[in-house]
């Protein structure tokens, strides 16, 4: 795993911490942002991690572009010695999966696809040989997922599947982008997930829709008041399928301001986590449920 | 003091200098496309450089005032009237409670500047004023304006005489075709070196899918590939990379064929490989580029992109030594 920098113009550098996904690659680049944070450099405007990676942009009328980069290679030695372990919470997000807006969406988009004559999620089950629809939402819902990056738009979760390589859903992201997502829409592209926070345009293969808003620039949402924006990098999700009448319950609650999301506060270990993937997310499910 | 809004024109938004330092979570700066023009019409009515003004695309709106304030337009060539007749752009003008402005079209550039004495007075959101359209954030209720909509306007605290103009030597515009200069890096290196030669002789053309989040540039030569196993997470199209933060002004290039240069709405990241960044002093002239028109990539190192930020603030400082 090299670390590889790169200038994004006169403003940015780019951090590669791995060309592959892994947490390991994760940790790696949040402890170097944690420590670019923690070291207040003059002239650090904005401290971005990403999945694999991460980016910070600078104004270099206050340091110079090269002094930078030696700063953030001193801190990267640093930070390589530090424990990837992380103060963090467990959400639930209950999700309508097969919802009839996604659908209708995607057949909207159909010629875009890889396989006009099924449905995403047929698809995705297909090429993941997990047989049936069903059994591809127990693998979907089951192993809670990883809050690796957030952004593309305001407040979109990344989402990593916390289980074994061998594991992890896999998908293409469509042959040409779609002009149109629904809000709130679960997706999926490559080893990742993602809830759309807005409507708008998107490549990744369309699951369900959950009912829970994750971002709100009016701030008029229950428990989004405090800050419009719910995730966080580090946090951790774990999918509750419902059905329609749930769906539809949840939707009145929001409106109503009678929701609050499920949230625990959890500490994430990433080497014991390693050890014993299904143990651990046992625990963390534990945790989140209080049995 | 506020403004009425007869007809919105094509895609009006309120900016100001933009919203820094919430990328992290995926919203962006915003804030003017051609910044220098915002800076240059809130000096002429005598605001403060970063107050919020009027973003006006290839076709201006139609305005009425209902209180006296100086005016002024700037940026591209969107010529003004005020009750129907002519005004410059560049030069700050007088109006009276009733007057309507509205604009003849579009002449040079692609975006105007309409800054109002006081400034567009909405409220501040994480720290700005700029209209955020994708995230439904900041100007006027998030959006483009409507007919309708009525603005409110700042008290000024000094207003800017009418008549006060800038020197046509300070007004920087896009040549034809456009020279961008650009600092390859990024994932440069996934490109052939055949390509890389191509991909900055090749003379580009802006496409009509052009906005605030992205130009959109086609007419090069495909790029060609280094190959490669696709690493664990990315995605089997060459272009893909493990989904990662994308600079202001990187350019982006999916499946090799149109190259995307991001701007002030910028996504905040995702799963194509960029060649490189345009450089700071070279953004605003993105914003004055029309569909159709031409552009070549000009590759400069580090050294040259600094001494090109220098020259836009000395052109910034004249400005201001020209209005003082």
């Amino acid at each position: 795993m090299k670390t590889r920098y790169s200038f994004g113009g006169d403003e940015h550098i780019f951090v590669e911490c791995d060309e592959e996904m892994s947490l390991q690659a994760f940790f790696k680049g949040l402890s170097i942002t944690n420590g670019v944070r923690d070291s207040r450099i003059k002239g650090v405007t904005e401290i971005c991690p990403a999945n694999a990676s991460f980016q910070i942009k600078f104004n270099p009328d206050e340091i110079a572009p090269d002094d930078l980069l030696a700063e953030l290679k001193r801190i990267e030695e640093t930070a390589s010695k530090s424990v990837a372990s992380l103060k963090t919470r467990i959400i639930e997000i209950p999700v309508l999966y097969n919802d009839p807006w996604t659908h209708e969406t995607l057949m909207r988009f159909r010629e875009r696809h890889q396989d006009p004559s099924s449905t995403d999620i047929e698809y995705a089950a297909r090429i993941n040989d997990l047989g049936t629809v069903d059994n591809f939402i127990k693998a979907h819902s089951g192993a809670p997922w990883f809050v690796s990056m957030v952004g593309f738009v305001a407040g979109l979760p990344f989402l990593y599947q916390m289980a074994e390589r061998s594991k992890q859903i896999e998908v293409p992201k469509y042959l040409r982008p779609r002009t149109d997502t629904p809000k709130l829409t679960v997706g999926h592209g490559g080893c990742f997930g993602c809830i759309y926070s807005v409507r708008g345009a998107g490549g990744y293969q369309m699951f369900g829709v959950t009912p829970m808003p994750i971002y709100d620039p009016t701030q008029t949402i229950s428990y989004l008041k405090d800050f419009m924006v719910l995730f966080r990098p580090g946090d951790i999700v774990k999918w509750k399928p419902i059905d329609r009448e749930e769906y539809d319950q949840t939707v009145v609650d929001v409106e109503a301001g009678k929701f609050q999301p499920l949230i625990r506060e959890v500490i994430f270990a990433l080497d014991e986590f390693e050890k014993d993937i299904d143990g651990y997310n046992r625990k963390l499910q534990e945790a989140l449920y209080g049995h | 003091m506020a403004i009425k809004v007869h007809s919105p024109g094509l895609s009006t938004t309120v900016q100001d200098l933009g919203r820094p330092g919430y990328y992290h979570i995926g919203i962006p700066l915003s804030g003017a496309m051609d910044r220098e023009a915002l800076r240059s019409a809130n000096l002429l009515v005598g605001n403060d450089e970063n107050a919020a003004g009027l973003e006006v695309v290839f076709m201006g709106p139609e305005l009425e005032f209902t209180a006296p304030a100086t005016v002024a337009v700037t940026g591209g060539e969107i010529p003004p009237k005020l009750n129907g007749e002519p005004r410059e752009t560049w030069k700050s003008f007088a109006v009276k409670a009733g007057d309507i402005l509205s604009f003849d079209f579009l002449k040079a550039g692609a975006r105007a500047y309409i800054a109002v004495s006081g400034g567009i007075d909405v409220p501040v959101v994480l720290g700005s004023r700029s209209t955020y359209t994708l995230g439904a954030l900041g100007g006027h209720q998030g959006r483009k304006l409507a007919a309708g909509d009525e603005l409110p306007v700042g008290t000024a605290s000094k207003s800017g005489a009418a008549g006060r103009t800038i020197p046509i030597s300070l007004r920087r515009m896009p040549g034809s075709p456009a020279t961008l200069r650009m600092l390859p890096g990024l994932y440069w290196h996934r490109i052939t070196e055949d390509a890389g030669k191509h991909f900055l002789t090749d003379t580009w053309k802006v496409a009509p899918e052009a906005d605030r989040i992205g130009y959109r540039f086609r007419g090069g030569q495909k790029l060609a590939f280094v190959d490669r196993k696709p690493p664990f997470g990315a995605g089997s199209d060459p272009s893909n990379i493990v989904d990662a933060c994308y600079p202001y002004g990187s350019i982006q290039v999916p499946g090799g064929t149109e190259p995307i240069v991001l701007h002030r709405d910028a996504v905040s990241g995702g799963g194509y490989f960029m060649v490189g960044t345009v450089i700071s002093a070279d953004m605003d002239l993105i914003g004055q580029l029309q569909p159709h028109m031409q552009a070549q990539f000009v590759a400069v190192d580090m050294a040259a992109a600094l001494k090109a930020r220098k020259d836009q603030d000395t052109l910034a400082a004249s400005v201001r030594s020209a209005l003082a």
